[in-house]
């Protein structure tokens, strides 16, 4: 017992002196780069995942298990055929695994937020849009690893489509470039919302609907006129066309054409409006 | 370069209707921890965020280390650091990843960065907790990881928001104990605190600030003579001696409290002069003193001697970082 305090004393005595040297001992370095800082802060992101995996495990545990369900209980009814069906989904849930995954981005945003840490990002020397870009690069590691689970998946259940492994990575950047876009959307709902899980229920909200309301399961000339109307202009059944298309190695351009547009549009709109909330906040 | 680090003058911001900041002016010399004292939702995180140029100020000016808190902002945040009142590090990663991050993001190449982090870690005894995350720590932990993560790169100035709010004492000690080792190496440091003692302890000028505005500047001497009391507290070598100190004590102060430590008497007097004098004609007459102090008044005394109204948080005036997401 009495040695405790003791030895306390000589730990803090040497701590003291270690301070002082610590503090003596650095010149200023040049300012971070603003390239350096943002890819500083997608390595941030990166080890955010490998230290909640939970997160990524999330977005990728529903997808898989919607592939599973769909194309051995729904497939023989919807398409016929299990294979058929599974040909036909598997590029569809790549575009909706990907694109859930971006609603995590804002959720990460508001996060940081509602924690100190955002404070003193902003009180550094950094190139402004330094924290948000470089988390929506991190950011996209995520979706390419959510999309590649989702690939792995349909080749396990048989899924080989003609357009063969380079067809499988072109639909895979179509759609993490489609995610890039959309998660702009999600990063200002991020800094309008109080609270993580309000972020988390809007943005499926949003999402969830708009998904089934696409061609993601089924083919839209079985719905109603209206319904089809709405579900062949929804951008994700455009995005959905053209991943099975890259797929099947017989992608029709104006569909890519239609898919970039609206991630150009998108990150024009909603990546100011972010940067803008961002610095406000 | 001018001889004070921070000068603000009339500094307003409000959010909605309350007026959270209210014309606060500071003079802040180079080299010196500055105490800014007040209770919760005084306006000090506030001010503090718009000196740190976290916010723009409604009204009022401020130049920091001579750069402007608006127009030169990036000037200001390339020779400041911030420690919030909430622990400015990331929760979900390690002690050892946050101030390479910070390293990182200072400037540092990587090999660099990680040297530096394995120096501070080492420096505040975190090197146990290098791997563990953060949101892991202990209070103290955590609080010697965030002024860690303030100094991978020495700033000039510091703001140290609230440092020991929540630590237990020996916690307390040791940030007091880095904080006067940042500045016997040049760094100057605005300090926010609601105790007394920690202003008392670190700062050479004290601004108190209540409802948004400074209402007393001064000495950490000077502050407490403006509240009157103190109490004079006396350990002897020898408990046996206590009679005789009581009946020095008595002659000279007046009533003497003998306190349940036998070797313990305390007095109240009404200046430390008073109090010096008495230690002194204690000593002369041959009583060993072990130990001997001025106690502090309260937080709350200073602010019923200087506002006539308790140290309480009005209701609305918190704030606003307590309350979550700000957007």
């Amino acid at each position: 017992m009495s040695t405790q305090p003791a030895a306390h004393v000589a730990a803090t005595a040497a701590d003291e002196a270690a301070v002082r040297r610590a503090i003596s001992s650095t010149p200023r370095p040049p300012k971070a780069g603003p390239v350096s800082a943002a890819l500083t802060f997608a390595w941030r992101g990166m080890l955010k995942v490998r230290h909640v995996p939970e997160q990524l495990l999330d977005v990728t545990i529903t997808p898989v298990m919607f592939v599973l369900m769909f194309t051995y209980i729904f497939g023989g009814a919807v398409s016929g055929s299990t294979g058929e069906y599974r040909d036909y989904l598997v590029p569809g849930i790549l575009v909706m695994s990907v694109l859930f995954t971006t609603v995590y981005s804002g959720v990460a945003l508001n996060t940081d937020l509602t924690k100190g840490v955002v404070d003193r990002f902003r009180s550094l020397p950094i190139w402004r849009p330094a924290p948000l870009l470089g988390s929506m690069l991190g950011d996209t590691v995520r979706y390419v690893v959510a999309g590649i689970v989702i690939i792995l998946v349909g080749v396990i259940l048989g899924f080989r489509p003609d357009g063969g492994a380079g067809g499988a990575v072109a639909a895979l950047a179509l759609v993490v470039v489609s995610a890039f876009g959309l998660s702009w959307v999600f990063t200002t709902i991020g800094l309008l919302l109080r609270s993580p899980s309000a972020v988390l229920n809007a943005g499926f909200m949003g999402i969830f609907p708009l998904t089934f309301l696409s061609n993601v399961f089924v083919e839209p000339t079985t719905l109603p006129g209206p319904l089809e109307a709405f579900v062949n202009v929804n951008p994700i059944s455009i995005l959905a066309d053209a991943s099975r298309g890259l797929m099947a190695g017989n992608a029709q351009a104006s569909d890519i054409a239609v898919v970039l547009a609206v991630a150009v549009v998108l990150t024009a709109v909603f990546a100011p409006l972010t940067t803008r909330l961002y610095r406000k906040s | 370069m001018t001889a004070l680090a921070i000068e603000a003058t009339g500094l307003v911001k409000s959010y909605g209707d309350t007026r959270a900041v209210d014309g606060v002016d500071l003079a802040v010399p180079r080299g010196s921890v500055y105490g800014v004292l007040g209770p919760n939702g005084a306006g000090k995180t506030t001010t503090i965020r718009m000196l740190a140029t976290l916010i723009r100020p409604d009204a009022g000016s401020a130049r920091v280390l001579g750069h402007d808190i608006v127009s030169e902002a990036d000037a200001v945040r390339a020779a400041v650091s911030l420690t919030g009142q909430l622990a400015s590090v990331d929760e979900d990663l390690t002690g050892r990843e946050n101030l390479v991050l910070l390293g990182r993001l200072l400037g540092l190449r990587w090999a660099p960065a990680k040297a530096r982090a394995a120096e501070l870690l080492d420096a505040f005894g975190l090197t146990e907790a290098a791997t563990k995350l953060v949101k892991h720590y202990s209070g103290g932990m955590r609080r010697r990881l965030d002024i860690a993560a303030s100094i991978v790169v020495t700033p000039e100035l510091m703001f140290l928001d609230e440092p020991t709010t929540g630590l237990d004492p020996r916690s307390r000690n040791q940030v007091w104990d880095i904080i006067r080792a940042l500045v016997a190496e040049g760094t100057t440091i605005l300090l926010c605190t609601q105790y007394l003692e920690e202003a008392d302890q670190l700062a050479e000028g004290i601004a108190v600030i209540d409802r948004g505005k400074v209402i007393a500047e001064g000495t950490p001497g000077q502050l407490k003579a403006s509240v009157g009391s103190n109490t004079l507290h006396v350990r002897l070598l020898d408990p046996d001696q206590r009679p005789q100190a009581e009946q020095v004590l008595a002659h000279d102060l007046g009533t003497v409290t003998l306190e349940a430590d036998p070797s313990a008497l305390s007095a109240a007097c009404s200046n430390a002069d008073s109090g010096a004098e008495v230690v002194a004609r204690l000593a002369g007459s041959g009583v060993a003193i072990a130990a001997f102090s001025l106690g502090q008044p309260s937080l709350d005394e200073v602010f019923l001697a200087l506002t006539g109204h308790p140290a309480e948080q009005a209701p609305g005036e918190h704030d606003p970082i307590n309350e979550g997401n700000p957007a």
